[in-house]
């Protein structure tokens, strides 16, 4: 059970620490790296709420040992929109159409919706509906959510036409 | 929660792999995409001494067609197996399933091996080996062999691999011409597990008679199981002959499903029925159009 020393690129900046194998990545990012964007809750793989970036992919932190990420690029959600520099579509669509309450899951919401947009650049509803349902909200009821990606889809059309 | 302590090693050929579940057998755990691993030692529903992570074994992913079988390396992930084309042209039945996994961000990480070798009795994955008769090869320190995938599902959350045995890759068989296939579940949200699912494999004769059919309901018992008096009834039978209804209803009038709280064993085998009905159909259906050639030029 002896700790195990890892390097795991976050956000492009290079993170060195020593981890017991049975640290999820979830933990380190958020105790070792302190970046605490990335949000808990179940802990079991059922809420969305701890998803980041993996080498690109929108993965669950929480069902992944640290150990496994070394060497690994990861993207969390202080890594979407350089600070104080604008926010991104899918930031922007969130702020306008109210896509959270309490805030708890949406760094999840903002992480999956930026994959999933990336794959469907043109989405329909039901698409959306579909794409988000890896990521559980207790308040907001979902619908701001989906109109909040319905309007990042647009806004990124309205910059790649512009 | 959080897990129990437990060694990690990572090794990236098999053989290292082979010789640390060897050693430590009972106490080892195969680390695959964790998408179900992890919430059992983060639930403390299980532990293990020494988990055996072969995310970094190369040799265990990738899809290639070997003569007629489509071997897919055991840590292909579903997400792959989604896109690729191979599995498209080959085993589309393989492909149509995945969608049915969770969500994208579980498809990410969650391979093939494991779906199989984890035996959940509602999963897709373990349900699709049996409806299009693959098989898994194994290995272990003493050597190899494979096992077909009805021996294989012993029963709910279990197989008859041995603690020391790995799972190498999935040998999926292509069905011929004339060949058509349907899945189907019924869940409350996407991306659950399914309360009751199906799958269907059919290869027509050119008279349209039914020369080969496999037809498979999980979430139904403790395992996927193939409905073999429905596929005995309809053998050699000419498609536009079946009464589907009545004989759907006759192959799941004996069937026992588990209850829980998503649903009632009564709930389950009342629409285990029409969902059986269902995927002949539409199994039929599509058999028929690939055996159409102003068909397959159009598509
Ligand atoms: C929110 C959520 C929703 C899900 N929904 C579905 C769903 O609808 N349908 C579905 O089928 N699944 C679903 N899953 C489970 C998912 O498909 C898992 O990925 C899969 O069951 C296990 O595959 P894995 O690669 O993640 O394996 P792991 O979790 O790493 O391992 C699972 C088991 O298989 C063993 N194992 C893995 N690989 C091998 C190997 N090569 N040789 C020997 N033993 C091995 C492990 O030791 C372990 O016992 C869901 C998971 C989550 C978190
Ligand atoms: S905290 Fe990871 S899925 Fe809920
Ligand atoms: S905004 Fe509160 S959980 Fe989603």
């Amino acid at each position: 059970m002896s700790k195990q020393l890892i390097s795991v690129r976050i956000n492009d900046e290079l993170f060195e620490g020593e981890v017991e194998p049975r640290k999820t990545l979830a933990d380190f990012i958020r105790e070792d790296c302190t970046l605490t964007g990335t949000h808990l809750a179940c802990e079991h793989g059922v809420c969305g709420a701890c998803t980041i970036l993996l080498d690109g992919e929108a993965v669950r932190s929480c069902l992944m040992f640290a150990v496994q990420a070394d060497g690994a690029s990861l993207t969390t959600l202080e890594g979407l929109a350089p600070e104080g520099g604008p926010m991104t579509p899918v930031q922007q669509g969130f702020m306008e159409h109210h896509g959270l309450q309490c805030g708890f899951c949406t760094p999840g919401f903002v992480i999956s919706a930026h994959a999933f947009l990336r794959d469907h650049p043109d989405p329909t509803e039901e698409e959306i509906r579909e794409g988000l349902s890896g990521n559980l909200c207790r308040c907001t009821g979902y619908q701001g959510i989906v109109r909040a990606v319905q309007r990042a889809a647009e806004i990124t059309r309205e910059d790649v036409t512009a | 929660m959080k897990a129990a302590p437990f060694d990690y090693a990572a090794p990236t050929e098999v053989d290292e792999a082979l010789a640390l579940l060897d050693e430590f057998a009972e106490d080892a755990k195969v680390l695959a995409g964790g998408q179900s691993l992890v919430p059992l030692l983060a639930l403390r529903m299980s532990r293990f001494d020494q988990l055996v992570d072969v995310n970094r074994i190369e040799a265990l992913r990738g899809i290639e067609l070997v003569g007629e079988t489509l071997v897919i390396g055991a840590m292909t992930r579903q997400a792959t197996i989604e896109r690729d084309e191979e599995v498209r042209r080959h085993a589309p039945l393989l492909a149509e399933a995945t969608r049915y996994i969770g969500h994208f961000q579980i498809r990410n990480r969650g391979t093939i091996g494991g779906s199989i070798a984890h035996a959940d009795p509602t999963a897709e994955y373990p349900a699709i080996a049996l409806t299009l008769g693959a098989e898994v090869e194994v290995a272990s320190v003493r050597g190899r062999r494979r096992i077909d995938a009805g021996e294989l599902l012993e029963s709910a959350y279990t197989t008859t691999l041995e603690p020391e045995e790995l799972l190498l890759s999935v040998r999926v068989p292509v069905w011929g011409a004339r060949s058509g296939f349907a899945v189907h579940e019924i869940a409350r949200r996407t991306g659950d597990f399914a309360l009751v699912g199906g799958a269907a494999a059919v290869t027509l004769d050119e008279a349209d008679a039914v020369a080969r059919a496999h037809v498979v309901l999980f979430g139904v018992a403790d395992r996927a199981i193939r409905l073999s008096s429905l596929e005995a009834a309809i053998a050699g039978q000419p498609v536009d002959q079946l009464d589907l209804a009545e004989l759907a209803r006759e192959a799941t009038a004996e069937l026992r499903p588990p209850s829980d709280v998503q649903a009632t064993g009564a709930y389950r085998r009342r629409v285990a029925a029409p969902l059986t009905e269902r995927l002949l159909r539409t199994a039929f259906v599509r058999a028929r159009r690939a055996g159409d050639p102003t068909e397959e030029a159009a598509r």
